[in-house]
């Protein structure tokens, strides 16, 4: 049994996290816009400057690309460094340094040299920042090889996957949910390290697979709760590394429940529940009572207006709504 | 024979230097021809950017580089890869595709790597190169380490954000950065002053508080004094240093460019200076160097290159098999 909890924040969990890899390894140090004298742009870094000083704790120039690759090339160097950009929107000014250097060295140089890098960064909407801050690009990065990718849902994540990504020989990006930095809950005093190869179960059921990461996993929980009263119930699996996906326990579930429905911030065409769902269909078809199902973001640049922002992103409602519309009613 | 040699510039070279340096010159230039030929034999595939009329940069540069200092090169970097001490037998094999080569064949003309030599690529994105070279000089900088990274770059680089954020955070942070800028003229095809609104680009550093200096990028003894002046700079932790070497490339962009671009006047009048006959013939003059000596060195390069064409030849295919590896490292924490 885990030992006494506390309270804190998953804002609280990431900079415990970051704090505690910089006590541990010297090599270990946390660069990027802001994250210094302003405490990060989410207050991620508060109070890091003070503890570390401004060589191990630094600010950088807005310039996304230079600072990138310069964690590229301290990596290649014998360093250790987290690269924090302040939202995936912004990551794409770094976009040739993550995909033509950080993703491709080790296979160019024929395995001469890894990339120990890890990049977190922001992403995701619901804060009426419109439609070049709201973003959730993490499929799109879990399109490259040569890249890990973790979504953290929830405390013990945002606590548990740095360490690992530190570790890592290759680089590692971690997306961190703009809308769960104020989430608050209790994690165990010694909350450590967690595993970042493998999907989680975080609710069973027998009728039906939701499948999702990141704070669309709270919307599916929430959604799956209103299920249980309507007699449905909801196994919710939470993807946690979006690549490599762990397609074991995704399918495991889908062998039990025979219903698969994906919930994603992210746009349709071409996403990560597009890749999830050709998976499921290749590797279970024949388990499958139904079509596997998406619930995704609407199409369409983030809109500014509460009701319409709302709208372009799957909600509760609507989950709870797609997966009636997959379970009959005498299941 | 004379002992020391006094060129243009108000500087004495040692004999053995003056040989040492036309010989890396003669190599880089007689490896490019081979590697022309084995094109045209279908034997090297892809792209393949060819080096002959800019031998004098990386010759001078890399010369006055020390083993521990890192080296981070464009697509057009065999020269550098060679006169930095990688095998010519595997720089051939890797043109060739074959796993023998100093990337095991995967990444071919425009990824030589080398983890010995601290040869970080061979980087084919335009500039793309420059924030990797910011990144280890951070890294030793952290470490108090006393190496510089030296970044090779053209004149295209120089129109690209990446060249002026480096600049930045190279200068900002007083990293030992390297900056060397081969400008042969054209970005690809586009000539310089279609490219950029100041043509002088040793000019851009001002901006940035860099110490820059431009040079004749055709004259190897001109270009070693410069980089020893920069690199003396850059270890006195003065921040990091742009050399600008004005060269050209005699030959096309690569082997697909029909050259619309310039007149073959211009190429004719450009290879006047071409820097390894003009050093040869100042070495001659001086009496430094024979026909003879000349010959020796033409013939110790062919028997160089035969043998690694013969070991590229000799070289294997990787299995399909590996397809995937070096994709992600195969030793991963458990």
């Amino acid at each position: 049994m885990s030992a006494a909890t506390r309270q804190l924040t998953y804002r609280d969990a990431i900079r415990e996290a970051i704090r505690e890899a910089m006590q541990k390894d010297d090599r270990v140090f946390l660069m990027g816009e802001d994250v210094g004298r302003y405490g990060g742009c989410f207050a991620v870094s508060k109070g890091l400057l003070e503890e570390f000083g401004p060589d191990r704790i630094r600010d950088t120039p807005m310039s996304e690309s230079a600072f990138v690759g310069a964690g590229i090339g301290a990596a290649l160097g014998g360093m250790r460094p987290i690269v924090e950009i302040m939202t995936v929107n912004f990551s794409l000014l770094a976009l040739d340094q993550i995909m033509n250097n950080a993703a491709t060295f080790l296979h160019m140089s024929g395995g001469q040299f890894n990339v120990p890098l890890v990049i977190r960064m922001a992403t995701g909407g619901g804060r009426q920042v419109a439609a070049q801050h709201s973003h959730s690009l993490e499929g799109w990065y879990a399109h490259i090889p040569g890249i890990r990718i973790l979504a953290p849902a929830t405390l013990e994540d945002a606590r548990g996957m740095l360490a690992p990504a530190l570790e890592d020989p290759d680089p590692v990006l971690i997306f961190e949910h703009a809308g769960l930095y104020n989430m608050k809950g209790q994690l165990p005093n010694d909350a450590g390290p967690v595993d970042i190869d493998r999907a989680r179960v975080r609710r069973p059921g027998r009728d039906v697979t939701i499948i999702t990461y990141g704070a669309m996993l709270w919307k599916a929980l929430e959604a799956a709760e209103s299920l249980e009263k309507r007699g449905i119930e909801a196994e919710v699996i939470d993807l946690r590394t979006l690549r490599p996906l762990d397609d074991a326990t995704m399918l495991e579930s889908v062998g039990r429940t025979h219903r698969a429905l994906i919930a994603d911030e992210g746009w349709r065409s071409g996403g990560i529940s597009a890749e999830v769902s050709a998976r499921i269909q290749e590797k279970a078809f024949y388990d499958l009572d139904a079509p596997v199902q998406r619930i995704c973001g609407v199409e369409v640049p983030t809109p500014y207006p509460k009701h319409l922002e709302d709208a372009s992103f799957p909600q509760v409602e609507t989950i709870v709504a797609a997966v009636e519309a997959m379970v009959p009613a005498h299941v | 024979m004379s002992d020391r040699v006094t060129i243009q510039t108000p500087m004495e070279v040692e004999r053995s230097h003056g040989i040492e340096c036309l010989k890396q010159m003669v190599r880089i230039r007689r490896l490019e021809e081979r590697c022309a030929e084995l094109y045209t034999a279908t034997k090297i595939r892809g792209f393949l950017h060819l080096y002959n009329g800019e031998e004098a940069v990386a010759v001078g540069v890399v010369q006055a580089l020390s083993p521990d200092d890192a080296i981070v090169a464009t697509y057009r970097e065999h020269g550098h890869a060679l006169v930095r001490g990688m095998s010519v037998r595997a720089i051939m094999a890797e043109l060739y595709g074959k796993q023998e080569g100093c990337s095991r064949g995967r990444g071919g003309s425009m990824h030589l790597f080398d983890a010995k030599t601290r040869f970080y690529g061979g980087n084919a994105i335009v500039g793309g190169g420059l924030p990797i070279a910011v990144g280890l000089a951070l890294a030793d900088k952290m470490r108090a380490r006393p190496r510089i990274s030296c970044c090779f770059f053209g004149d295209g680089a120089v129109a690209e954000g990446e060249f002026h954020e480096c600049m930045n955070l190279a200068a900002l942070w007083r990293l030992p950065v390297f900056f060397v800028c081969e400008n042969n003229l054209y970005a690809m095809g586009t000539r310089l002053d279609l490219a950029q609104s100041t043509t002088d680009l040793s000019k851009k550093a001002a901006a940035y508080g860099i110490a820059a200096e431009a040079v004749d990028g055709m004259d190897v003894f001109a270009v070693e004094a410069a980089a020893q002046r920069a690199i003396a700079a850059i270890r006195g932790a003065a921040g990091p240093f742009l050399l600008e070497c004005r060269t050209y490339r005699f030959r096309a962009h690569s082997m697909y460019d029909p050259e619309l671009y310039r007149t073959k006047a211009e190429v004719e009048e450009w290879k006047k200076r071409d820097p390894i006959s003009n050093l040869a013939s100042v070495l001659k003059q001086q009496g430094m160097i024979s026909d003879s000596d000349l010959n020796a060195i033409e013939g110790e390069v062919a028997v160089e290159l035969d043998d690694a064409v013969a070991y590229a030849e000799a070289s294997t295919w990787e299995p399909l098999a590996d397809l995937e590896r070096f994709v992600y490292s195969e030793r991963r924490p458990a």
